[in-house]
């Protein structure tokens, strides 16, 4: 591997690590915030996916889409989390898990019934349709480095939202301590359906940008939720800044795994994991 | 779910009239005078289209008949597989204990076919298979019991080495998952492209079922080699043609694959996959009377288009009606069903095939190339295509 294919590689894991990130950020701030374990995340991902085709469709217009389908996904989450999340924060991890994993199943029978079993694609906005010439016959598409513009400023708007603003103090002192944070008069409910709107809407918007890069397709959810959990484990089970840090190690390990050792490519992102855990059992940032 | 209430009726109607079968003996016999087939399929889950097709071809060829096979009413029994190989025998076993099928068609998914296998092998029940690949049902397992109907998974790659050098590419990468399906496609393509004369610079592949190819296309990129070949397929073949076609690979290096790159995914896959060129033993655009009127009838009965998965649904019916027809309907006198089978000639909308010693199709494979959201056919990449049968002690 030469100097300029590394740093090509090196482009093409971080954008990967971006991507897991916005994905895992939902989960690791459910998790952190409410203790809830959320094997529907995945799904989120794949309705966001399913959504930007079908309004693109409507409107002709994936920016607006994306606008709109965000709007929609925030609503979707309140809404869940008021229906029934709000109800299992109390119940033991077993009963989250089989309420989560049932969710998967009536969220896939959804998908199935409102927009079919086929395999879609969704256009790239023609302004940032075209690509930069890497190497003599390599170019690298701009939309790409969009997504992972959009990523970034997610995670810089998420970091000044939770260590800069009043609501992200709220959010803090209630993963600290609930009871005190009522005491003092804080509408910790309100704050819940807040954060998990937010955790929602995120991975949405991690399927709704990535639609046209990965084309949408039933089952998509569950390809990345094994990834997620990985990246918050790694990252450390509530850690936003652990799962950024883990996201992009593990698209570093993903990435160059495939290149230098094929054989074990599966297998590699999970060595890390092991790795990981094995000097540090609770992730590299604990909470 | 109604039909497997339906079933679940019937089956108890059955136990009624066989617990008071000294008193209604003529019902016993009516029911038992109906021939029984079973149909072990996804339908559910990615494959569920497939799995749809592939009954509609095989129901399409027996209302042909009138829908009789050797002069016997059919009976019908449904179990969706789910593609989920960890209930392969526990489903094939429902229906050949339970329902008692004398035959039983499927499946598509490679896994859930060795439950089938084990199955159909321990208890002798004819057991054809209309779509899954997998080597090893005709090669070192192969038996007397089982028929194939689709192809191997190498057999369409066995065509494609020649013709990627007689199109002057001498050196090529190599890329699939790593699988089964991947490992056995890239056996027929390292044969056919090497005994042609063709290098194999580098074999690529990611765990399945992984989409992130960025990595390796830069690995592609930096070998430049004169052509890709790849084995991909379903919704990881769309996005496998649209990130080479936006990394600018499409322009100096053309890609090949086995026909599943292309099937069912032109859409999704828009204008990347344009020029691409693949080989298959069935093509939409294939342009013979037998094909123009499958596909008219095809579409006329089932208000959908069909594709190679119906093409090999239907031919699973041709094949088991040439053998029920023999027998006149009496599927135990297995010698001479199994004779009949293994000496058919079927007239297929993909062209004639007939019978290997391994019970697998030895069938022309084409050249296609995608074009305007279409798998045109260009000509005949090679005849007569034989899986090698490896192993296979029937003769």
């Amino acid at each position: 591997m030469d100097f300029a294919n590394f740093l090509i590689q090196l482009l093409n894991s971080l954008q990967y690590g971006l991507l897991l990130f916005m994905l895992a950020a939902g989960l690791t701030l459910i998790f952190g915030i409410m203790g809830v374990v959320n094997l529907a995340h995945g799904s989120f991902y794949m309705l966001g996916a399913y959504l930007a085709w079908a309004l693109a469709a409507r409107f002709g217009n994936l920016p607006l889409a994306i606008v709109v389908g965000s709007a929609l996904a925030v609503g979707f989450g309140w809404l869940l989390e008021w229906l029934l999340f709000r109800h299992f924060y109390h119940r033991d991890h077993l009963d989250q898990v089989l309420l989560t994993f049932g969710l998967i199943y009536i969220f896939e029978e959804m998908r199935s019934i409102l927009w079919g079993d086929d395999v879609h694609a969704v256009a790239v906005p023609e302004a940032v349709s075209g690509s930069i010439a890497l190497t003599d016959n390599l170019s690298y598409p701009v939309y790409r480095l969009v997504v992972s513009a959009v990523c970034i400023a997610l995670a810089l708007g998420l970091y000044g939202l939770i260590s800069r603003t009043r609501l992200g103090m709220k959010i803090r002192a209630g993963a600290f301590n609930r009871e005190m944070t009522e005491a003092l008069g804080i509408n910790i409910r309100l704050i819940h359906g807040v954060v998990f709107a937010l955790g929602v809407a995120l991975a949405a918007i991690a399927g709704m940008v990535a639609a046209p890069l990965s084309s949408v397709y039933p089952g998509m959810g569950s390809s990345v939720l094994i990834m997620c959990f990985v990246v918050v484990v790694i990252g450390g089970i509530g850690s936003v800044r652990g799962a950024l840090v883990a996201a992009l190690l593990v698209g570093l390990v993903d990435t160059f795994g495939k290149v230098l050792l094929p054989q074990i490519a599966g297998m590699a992102v999970y060595m890390l994991m092991a790795a990981v855990l094995l000097y540090k059992p609770e992730g590299l940032f604990k909470q | 779910m109604s039909t497997r209430r339906l079933v679940l009726t019937r089956s108890a109607a059955l136990i009624g009239a066989a617990s008071s079968g000294l008193l209604l003996p003529q019902i016993v016999r009516a029911q038992s005078d109906k021939l029984r087939v079973g149909f072990m399929l996804p339908y559910t889950g990615n494959f569920a289209p497939l799995g749809v097709a592939i009954e509609n071809g095989f129901r399409m060829a027996l209302n042909e008949q009138g829908g009789k096979l050797g002069g016997r009413e059919v009976e019908f029994f449904k179990v969706d597989d789910e593609s989920n190989p960890a209930k392969g025998i526990e489903n094939a076993q429902r229906l050949v204990q339970r329902d008692k099928v004398d035959v039983l068609v499927g499946t598509v998914h490679s896994g859930v076919q060795m439950g089938i296998h084990k199955v159909a092998r321990e208890s002798g029940v004819l057991n054809l298979i209309p779509n899954a690949g997998v080597h090893i049902a005709t090669r070192a397992q192969c038996a007397p019991n089982v028929f194939r109907t689709s192809f191997t998974n190498s057999q369409p790659t066995l065509a494609l080495g020649k013709a990627m050098v007689a199109d002057g590419r001498k050196k090529a990468v190599w890329i699939t998952w790593s699988y089964a399906a991947g490992d056995e496609a890239f056996e027929g393509f390292e044969q056919s492209y090497t005994a042609a004369g063709g290098t194999i610079m580098k074999k690529l592949s990611l765990p399945f079922p992984n989409l992130e190819f960025q990595a390796l296309l830069t690995e592609i990129a930096s070998l430049k080699p004169d052509a890709v070949a790849c084995f991909f397929a379903g919704p990881g073949a769309a996005k496998f043609m649209r990130d080479y076609a936006a990394a600018g690979l499409n322009k100096t290096i053309p890609l090949y694959g086995s026909g599943f790159l292309t099937e069912g995914v032109l859409d999704a896959a828009g204008d990347a996959a344009n020029g691409v060129i693949t080989t298959m033993h069935y093509g939409d655009s294939l342009d013979t009377p037998v094909n123009r009127r499958f596909r008219l009838e095809y579409a006329k009965a089932f208000k959908l288009q069909p594709d190679v998965y119906a093409v090999q649904g239907y031919d699973t019916g041709l094949l088991l009606i040439r053998g029920a027809n023999a027998v006149k309907g009496d599927l135990s006198n297995k010698k001479a069903l199994y004779a009949a089978m293994e000496g058919a000639v079927i007239d297929s909308p993909r062209g004639k095939w007939t019978m290997s010693k391994a019970h697998n199709p030895v069938q022309d494979i084409y050249l296609r190339k995608v074009e305007g959201k279409q798998n045109k056919v260009v000509g005949v990449a090679q005849k007569a295509v034989a899986d090698s049968g490896a192993g296979c002690k029937l003769s």
